[in-house]
């Protein structure tokens, strides 16, 4: 048994155990803990498969934002996440159909690619061996896509301008911090020294 | 492979738009609201650039096929910018009357146009699906621009839900053609399907068509277009309902006659269905409607359904006809927009039939204008809309689609009662009240247009006629 079956197997068996984990742990907050930790070793594996961009693109996009924001949502959300699981039972049965379907599907599409392989001539451009895949993505990207590129920027800076448009409001009367005025605060402005009378107090 | 400056001319009128909205942004930015007339002025200034650029800019095709500049893309260009110039005037000084002035408007609207632009000239699945987003991302913001109106709000939010769930139908219906034909670039899908599309790149079409239909609000997809209308602010609307049409429908014929040309017989089909459905239903829902702006909405389903009936001939003189009627179709809903924007009763805007009562005995200039309007949306000669539905149905008959011909003029007789229910009731009914004055720039618009439609358009139409000819010509027909 070399290096890469031990490292596939132990990979595979913890993504496994911690997918389990999402959806039997208790706490909200450990199933998305498990959440993170299965996307951590789907990177390996896609690491295994030579497709390190995949692994960061995993990594930095599922792990850094989409789980973080989860933490955010059951920490900042009061979802009372025991009524979510009433009727597990109930539902138990159709649940079961479900993932037996998705099960056959997967293991009828897996042996058709490993015996046929995937589909051929489908006009894509060849893969270069000489460079690893995040080098490939990264000259066709900004050469022959330039163009996408530059017009997706375009997208997400509507969607930023927009969002600043509909959610941002000027209310009066809120405290802002001014840098400036902190800055150029001084000793005299700030401060003013009181003579109190002993046994009388301050009030102000 | 092009050379980099080679691309940059070709692609000069969307460098213009976009970097010109990046400072516009900025400026307005960091010279808060006191700028907003600047970067107004600029917003006009930038789109007319980018209309001049594409007019006389160099033709061919850039960045690996994913961009186009033809005559088509041009002759598009040059209205969808000059109609965003007009956007821009009526929402500005709408804005400021309302006094709720935000450099953001003028900005999103060039944003608009840089999408549509990126319509026009999409040769490609990925620029066509990026430049649908781009226009359709700004134009959901503009919708709910004035977010303490609840009904704004819930225009922007309806348009923006079904409008990604139209983006899904076309990136699902871009996937399959990309996986049965191989290649996400018309070129080399057309010589895919020489032979007549298979199964699967048809499957896709339908879905492609179904998503484009949605943005051009062709029935059945167009569940969203009155209830935008009718919420939306009125200058929105008048921009929404002018220019990103006219992107959509070149896209439109772009995607399936340099796209599929080998299987016109095949999508032909589904356009028939979706312009006969569309004049139909757009003629007999209108009639129920009270509210002018939802009336205009239907109507601008029933128009679309002509447009398309010019793509669906699939020959060179049907692109000359969509061409010809979008230009004019853009023009007269434009100008009957601008007067409804013009239009106002104690300081709330006029919007149902009942405030058209007796216009005529006030407002005698505007109700002209708005008789004029109508006489040629309704189709009748001399008008603007005569020409265009004359142009569509005589290449609809040409290309042997003459059943759908005749219902398209059964439909628009049909139409025709609730534009004279208009005229009737500005004419002969009684006034409830006076009216407010109505600001300089929307009536400017209006009178403009109605000139337009209802006497210079004789004179516009052979110069029209021979640059849409040449447009048409870029898609190479028979």
């Amino acid at each position: 048994m070399n290096l890469q079956a031990i490292a596939f197997y132990v990979l595979s068996v913890i993504t496994v155990v911690s997918a389990l984990g999402v959806v039997s742990a208790r706490n909200p907050v450990h199933s998305v803990l498990y959440l993170i930790l299965s996307f951590f070793t789907a990177a390996g594996l896609f690491v295994l498969l030579g497709a390190e961009f995949l692994a960061m693109l995993l990594i930095v996009v599922y792990v850094g934002a989409v789980a973080v924001l989860f933490l955010f949502v059951v920490m900042m959300l009061d979802v009372d996440f025991g009524s979510l699981r009433e009727g597990f039972v109930r539902y138990l049965p159709i649940g079961g159909v479900v993932a037996a379907v998705l099960v056959v599907e997967m293991v009828l599409v897996a042996t058709a690619v490993g015996e046929q392989g995937a589909a051929k001539g489908s006009g894509a451009p060849d893969i270069l061996l000489d460079a690893p895949n995040t080098e490939q993505i990264g000259r066709v990207l900004y050469t022959d896509y330039i163009y996408f590129f530059q017009a997706a920027g375009m997208v997400l800076l509507v969607a930023m301008i927009g969002a600043i448009v509909l959610t941002l409001r000027h209310r009066p009367g809120v405290k802002r911090q001014s840098v400036m005025d902190q800055v150029a605060r001084t000793p005299a402005k700030g401060m003013r020294i009181v003579q109190v009378k002993t046994g009388e107090g301050i009030s102000e | 492979m092009m050379d980099f400056s080679g691309a940059v001319a070709l692609a000069l009128p969307e460098i213009i738009l976009a970097v010109g909205a990046l400072i516009l942004l900025m400026v307005g930015a960091f010279g808060g609201d006191k700028s907003t007339g600047l970067v107004s002025v600029g917003s006009g200034g930038v789109l007319i650039a980018g209309a001049v650029a594409a007019a006389y800019g160099p033709l061919g095709s850039t960045f690996n096929g994913g961009f186009v500049a033809d005559n088509a893309a041009a002759f598009a260009k040059v209205f969808i910018y000059g109609f965003s110039a007009v956007g821009v005037l009526l929402g500005d000084r709408w804005l400021k009357r309302m006094a709720a002035s935000k450099f953001e408007f003028p900005v999103l609207i060039v944003i608009a146009a840089l999408g549509m632009g990126m319509m026009a000239s999409a040769g490609d699945l990925i620029s066509l699906y990026i430049g649908v987003e781009l226009q359709s991302l700004a134009l959901y913001v503009l919708c709910a621009f004035r977010r303490d109106d609840a009904k704004a709000s819930e225009a922007g939010l309806k348009y923006f839900v079904l409008g990604a769930l139209s983006s899904g139908l076309l990136l699902y219906g871009a996937s399959l053609i990309y996986g049965f034909a191989g290649s996400t670039k018309f070129v080399d899908i057309a010589a895919a399907v020489q032979a007549g599309a298979g199964q699967g790149a048809i499957f896709g079409v339908v879905f492609l068509i179904c998503g484009l239909a949605f943005k051009v609000s062709a029935a059945p997809f167009h569940m969203w277009t009155p209830d935008v209308y009718e919420g939306a602010p009125t200058p929105v609307v008048a921009f929404v309902a002018a220019a990103p049409k006219m992107a959509a429908m070149v896209l439109f014929a772009r995607a399936l006659l340099q796209g599929f040309p080998g299987a016109v017989g095949q999508w032909q089909q589904v356009l028939v269905v979706v312009a006969a459905l569309s004049m139909g239903w757009g003629a007999l829902a209108g009639l129920r409607q009270r509210n002018l702006k939802r009336l205009l909405a239907y109507s601008s389903v029933t128009n679309i359904g002509y447009a398309l009936l010019g793509i669906a001939a699939g020959t060179d003189q049907g692109v000359t006809a969509m061409l010809v009627f979008m230009v004019l179709y853009m023009i007269d809903t434009t100008g009957l927009f601008a007067c409804l924007l013009a239009l106002n009763r104690d300081g709330k805007p006029m919007e149902t039939l009942a405030d058209f009562a007796g216009l005529a005995k006030e407002k005698p200039g505007l109700a002209l204008c708005i008789t004029g309007l109508s006489f040629s949306v309704m189709g009748i000669p001399p008008f603007a809309g005569f020409w265009a539905k004359f142009y569509v149905f005589k290449a609809a008959i040409a290309a042997g689609l003459w059943p759908i011909a005749v219902f398209g003029l059964v439909a628009s007789v049909v139409a025709a009662f609730y534009y004279l229910r208009i005229i009737k009731t500005m004419w002969f009914d009684p006034s409830p009240g006076r009216t407010d004055a109505s600001p300089l720039d929307a009536r400017g618009v209006a009178v403009a247009a109605a000139l337009f439609s209802c006497g210079l358009v004789v004179l516009a139409l052979n110069p029209l006629d021979t640059v849409a000819k040449l447009a048409a010509a870029a898609f190479h027909l028979s």
